[in-house]
């Protein structure tokens, strides 16, 4: 391990100008002669548009342009694409409605977009909005899922009883007569609460055409540039990718968010084509609730039949899965390939069944949320071999052990499709155990009882599928893209180093992470590297972050860039130094014949590729320039343990965390403090989900926790400092063995504190809590749980 | 959100109902009101900017009256659309009777508002409400009662604790569509129509203060 290579906790080279107000964030990007949109929304949940006036909007100071839904279909612009197609159990393609950039004819949740108004200012725009004149007709709508599946009222008229696809996966009759040779069945209901994802930056965009070269550019927040160019160059705007270019430059914050391809980027790319002047639109804070796709929404009721012994023999899961009003880019595949693909967990049950009805409803889309479809498995099986084990009797710790993969199983098959290289899960959990202090929690119980303070423990051991995906497998689950991602690595003459990536950083540290990779295999420093991401116009493809996919599946097409640029050097370097090519070695920045004294630079031998004096020229073209696009073979798989401890008031139902702990397995460690940083980050937001964070809609559709002050984002006094570590098994199928990090904390987390509010509370009656739990969801479990005590 | 209230205002019945039909009155008393006009005996169209936590937009909106039942009560209903800002409906029951010198005006309002309203201030609607109605009457009793008479909340403006918080802080109350029933003059049935313009438009204020 050099000071900078593979291993070191190498500080953030972006953090400085992110701390220092140097970020360039799409809304800080001025275009000459730009204009600004403001879209109007509808107030509405489900309401058709009987007419919509103009004309005092149009004539409004400032204005430049108003547009309608109707301009935009006139114009030939197409709705937003689904990426990811899922089949029904019956072998139908899933409803897949049309979803128009503004609304023709009909609105179809609260936020939905109406008209833009473009204008010379952002707040003539915004005045402008208010004098646009809608008639609405309001239509009832439909919210929870029941209600939707009786079809009373359609989101869509093409999607019968709001019914969206009815996937299923697994072995329905193998399943059965595993429950029927159980001694003992465990069932729950779950409910996996609706998150809105509130990235710090809120999404912004700007449309710009050159009129010499007919060439579009969109300036946008996105997780994935050259996505967004596809799929809105080929399906909605029918621009070519040579005249298309996607930015995505400084990203603050994105969890899935800014996966998918928006309307407003459309919209605005559109509009400053027809204007023939820099469009320009930033979200409002409480825009963002209402536009931004929100996460999770899952009802579930699943059983888990086990022997006498404790030993899972097989489980059964029914989920209800809300799409919201219209199929965002991957919405599909979240609660189905990315959710029951899952739901072996850690355990060796050898018979799943998984039923998912994807519904739709008059609410915001549902779309990937920070561990997508996997946050969602891990809190039912985690939640649910909680509840087994006190009702068998069993420690929470033996029953889990009882049913681990062991090791000499790998690779494992799991009856839900995947197969999992690598784990050690026992060693995990028992270096989690030894972090948390488990051994003392009786006496710290104790002395919690003392003041009149219940105190929990709760387990989570979870596995993750991440470094999404092989394109191959993808393709016949549905996905309407291939997964690779590309990296190009660029030695300049004088021996510095570009590297372009296709996986986007907004968070994840990649310019510091990817440099690492850089300076440990080429063994110059780091300050000899950048790394470029975010351009279209840059790097020749990509697929973008999401699915803590970017070291495993990015980082490795790097490798193997570099892997080509090391090779093509000792050429060189063996050419010039009148040594056979087998005998060159690189070590330390210098290729040396080994065994000698003779070496070259890595410096020189760049420069001696740009400037060819003395050079292979009959077996090597000039320049050090390599490019890589690798498609992995397996997703990765990510696990761990988390350990949470709680204490509760209940005389004010208030939760406190005291203590988390997480030991995870991301395979090899590039940087640990960015490992580090992102379980931290994952956990908070996990805390939030278990805690704090619901999105609530009223019985007409509006949002009620639309702003910062009614949906309750974690805080710092929220979250105890964190216990984290790793114990490392290595990914198997790729060169650097890792697995990825960025999810595990906000997949782990959740059930954890959960199982450790109702061990706190299982001696006073509590059976079970649902996110989030709130102090007045626990204090009225608690005073249900003691009423019939009472009364006794 | 529910809302019931009471108010004892400290004048005769004669000179409310004049005054609850003088528009110059109503103006005064309903916080941002710009235009009053009556469309019909059933119909009234306002016009009321308001702002309520950080949402502000005109509004304009049409109120009808239904269920009329001379002298004892009737509701009446609105809706309208505040473009960016929202929308808001509602009703609002709204009884008068004598009381020695004074009258007594109670109301039972229901609204629900939508979009930013409901989005930023559906946690502000209730006591925003409240404070309203509390204007409203305060203004009124001192323009009817003349110098120190002040409307007494017989029963403080009660929002309903079980009601769903839908409604939002802004003034939202506006174009509803023009009612079309016009019931029979009411005059013939006791109550002066004057009566019924007047409570009508007391219970609009209330319902734009709501929505304001």
């Amino acid at each position: 391990m050099t000071a900078t290579g593979i291993g070191a906790s190498v500080k953030r080279v972006e953090d400085f100008r992110f701390l220092t107000g140097r970020g360039r964030y799409t809304d800080d990007i001025e275009r000459p002669n730009q204009t600004y949109a403001w879209i109007l929304r509808s107030p509405h949940a489900h309401a058709l548009i009987t007419s919509i006036d103009t004309k005092k909007a149009a004539a409004a100071p400032g204005v430049v342009a108003v547009f309608t839904g109707a301009d935009l279909e006139a114009a030939g612009v197409g709705g937003l694409p689904c990426g990811w197609q899922v089949h029904s159990k019956d072998g139908a393609p899933m409803a897949e409605p049309p979803h128009p950039p503004l609304a023709q004819g009909k609105v179809r949740h609260v936020g939905d977009q109406v008209a833009v108004v473009v204008a010379e200012t952002r707040e003539q725009a915004r005045d402008a909005a208010e004098l646009i004149d809608v008639g609405y007709e309001a239509l009832p709508p439909v919210l929870d899922m029941e209600s939707a599946l009786a079809g009373k009222s359609l989101v869509h008229d093409g999607a019968a009883r709001n019914l969206c696809y009815d996937w299923h996966i697994g072995d329905k009759d193998a399943a059965d007569a595993a429950f029927a040779k159980a001694a003992h069945v465990t069932a729950i209901d779950i409910v996996n609460n609706r998150l809105i994802p509130n990235a710090m930056e809120p999404r912004a965009a700007i449309g710009d055409y050159d009129t010499a070269t007919g060439e579009y550019t969109l300036y946008t927040t996105s997780q994935n540039p050259h996505v967004i160019r596809l799929l809105m160059g080929a399906f909605v705007l029918h621009i070519p990718e040579h005249k298309l270019r996607v930015v995505a430059p400084d990203v603050g914050g994105g969890f899935g968010s800014k996966i998918y391809h928006y309307a407003e980027e459309a919209i605005v790319t559109w509009a400053a084509g027809k204007l023939r002047r820099p469009v320009k639109w930033t979200a409002e804070r409480s825009e963002s609730f209402v536009s931004d796709c929100h996460g999770r929404d899952h009802v579930t009721r699943a059983e888990l039949a086990m022997d006498k012994d404790g030993r899972f023999l097989g489980l059964k899961v029914s989920t209800k899965a809300n799409m919201g009003a219209y199929l965002s880019t991957f919405a599909p595949c979240v609660p189905t390939y990315l959710y029951a693909t899952l739901l072996a967990g850690v355990y060796t049950t050898p018979q799943i069944y998984c039923q998912v009805q994807a519904i739709f409803t008059n609410t915001v889309p549902v779309d990937a949320y920070r561990g997508a479809g996997r946050p969602e498995a891990t809190y039912l099986l985690e939640r649910l071999v909680d509840r087994a084990a006190r009702e068998t009797g069993l420690d929470q710790v033996d029953i889990r052990r009882r049913n681990f993969i062991p090791n000499d199983a790998f690779p494992y098959q799991t009856p839900v499709a995947l197969q999992y290289d690598s784990g050690d899960y026992g060693a995990t959990l028992d270096q989690a155990m030894g972090a948390a202090l488990v051994d003392g929690f009786a006496k710290r119980k104790a002395e919690a009882g003392k003041r009149g303070k219940r105190r929990g423990l709760g387990y989570s051991t979870y596995i993750e599928a991440c470094g999404i995906a092989p394109s191959a497998v993808v393709g016949s689950l549905g996905a309407r893209a291939g997964l690779f991602e590309s990296a190009e690595v660029r030695v300049h003459p004088t021996g510095s180093v570009t590297v372009f990536t296709g996986s986007h950083s907004h968070g994840q540290g990649h310019e510091t992470t990817f440099a690492q990779l850089v300076s440990g295999a080429l063994g110059i420093p780091m300050e000899n590297v950048d790394i470029v991401h975010g351009d279209t116009g840059k790097i020749a493809y990509g697929m973008g972050t999401y699915g803590s996919r970017s070291l495993a599946v990015g980082g490795e097409a790097i490798m193997r860039a570099l892997g080509r640029i090391t090779d093509k050097a000792k050429k060189i370097a063996a050419h010039i130094l009148e040594a056979s090519e087998s005998d060159i070695e690189l070590k330390d920045g210098q290729f040396r014949v080994a065994g000698t004294d003779r070496a070259l630079g890595f410096a020189e031998v760049a420069l001696a590729a740009y400037v060819p004096h003395k050079f292979p020229h009959e077996t090597l073209e000039p320049g050090l320039d390599e490019t890589a696009f690798y498609d992995p073979a397996n997703f990765t798989f990510p696990g761990g343990c988390h350990i949470c401890e709680v204490e509760i008031d209940p005389e004010t139902g208030e939760v406190e965390v005291v203590a988390f702990t997480a030991v995870d397995d991301v395979g090899r460690v590039i940087n640990p403090m960015i490992v580090e940083g992102q379980v931290h980050g994952g956990v908070v937001q996990g805390i939030g989900q278990a805690l704090l964070e619901s999105c609530i809609y009223d019985e007409d559709g509006q949002l009620l926790t639309g702003s910062c002050m009614d949906y309750t984002m974690p805080r710092a006094a929220n979250v105890p400092n964190f216990s984290v570590g790793t114990h490392t098994t290595l990914c198997r199928h790729n060169s650097l063995g890792v697995k990825g990090c960025g999810e595990v904390g906000a997949i782990g987390s959740p059930p954890a504190v959960i199982n450790a509010i109702v061990d706190a509370l299982w001696d006073v009656g509590v059976r079970d809590i649902s996110m989030p739990a709130t102090s007045q969801k626990v204090w009225q479990a608690i005073q249900s749980a003691r009423a019939p005590m009472a009364a006794e | 959100m529910d809302m019931t209230g009471e108010y004892r205002i400290p004048a005769p019945r004669e000179a409310v109902w004049k005054a609850l039909n003088d528009p110059d009155v109503l103006k005064q008393c309903i916080p941002g009101c710009e235009e009053l006009e009556k469309k019909s005996d059933t119909e009234f169209a306002a016009k009321v900017t308001a702002k309520v936590g950080p949402v502000k937009a005109k509004f304009g909106g049409n109120v009808k009256m239904s269920d009329l039942d001379p002298p004892n009560g009737y509701t009446i209903s609105g809706e309208g659309s505040g473009g960016a800002a929202g929308f808001a409906k509602g009703g609002a029951k709204v009884a008068l009777k004598d009381d020695g010198g004074a009258t007594v005006l109670s109301y039972t309002v229901n609204a629900t508002v939508g979009g930013k309203l409901a989005q930023i201030g559906s946690r502000l609607i209730d006591s925003t409400a409240k404070k309203m109605a509390n204007d409203f009457f305060g203004k009124f009793a001192e323009i009817v009662g003349g110098d120190g008479a002040a409307a007494a909340p017989d029963a403080p403006a009660a929002p309903s604790a079980e009601a769903p918080p839908t409604a939002g802080p802004t003034a939202a109350l506006e174009a509803g569509r023009p009612a079309a029933s016009t019931p029979e003059p009411v005059v013939k049935k006791g109550l002066p129509v004057t009566v019924w313009v007047g409570g009508v438009i007391v219970a609009l204020g209330i319902l734009m203060w709501l929505f304001a």
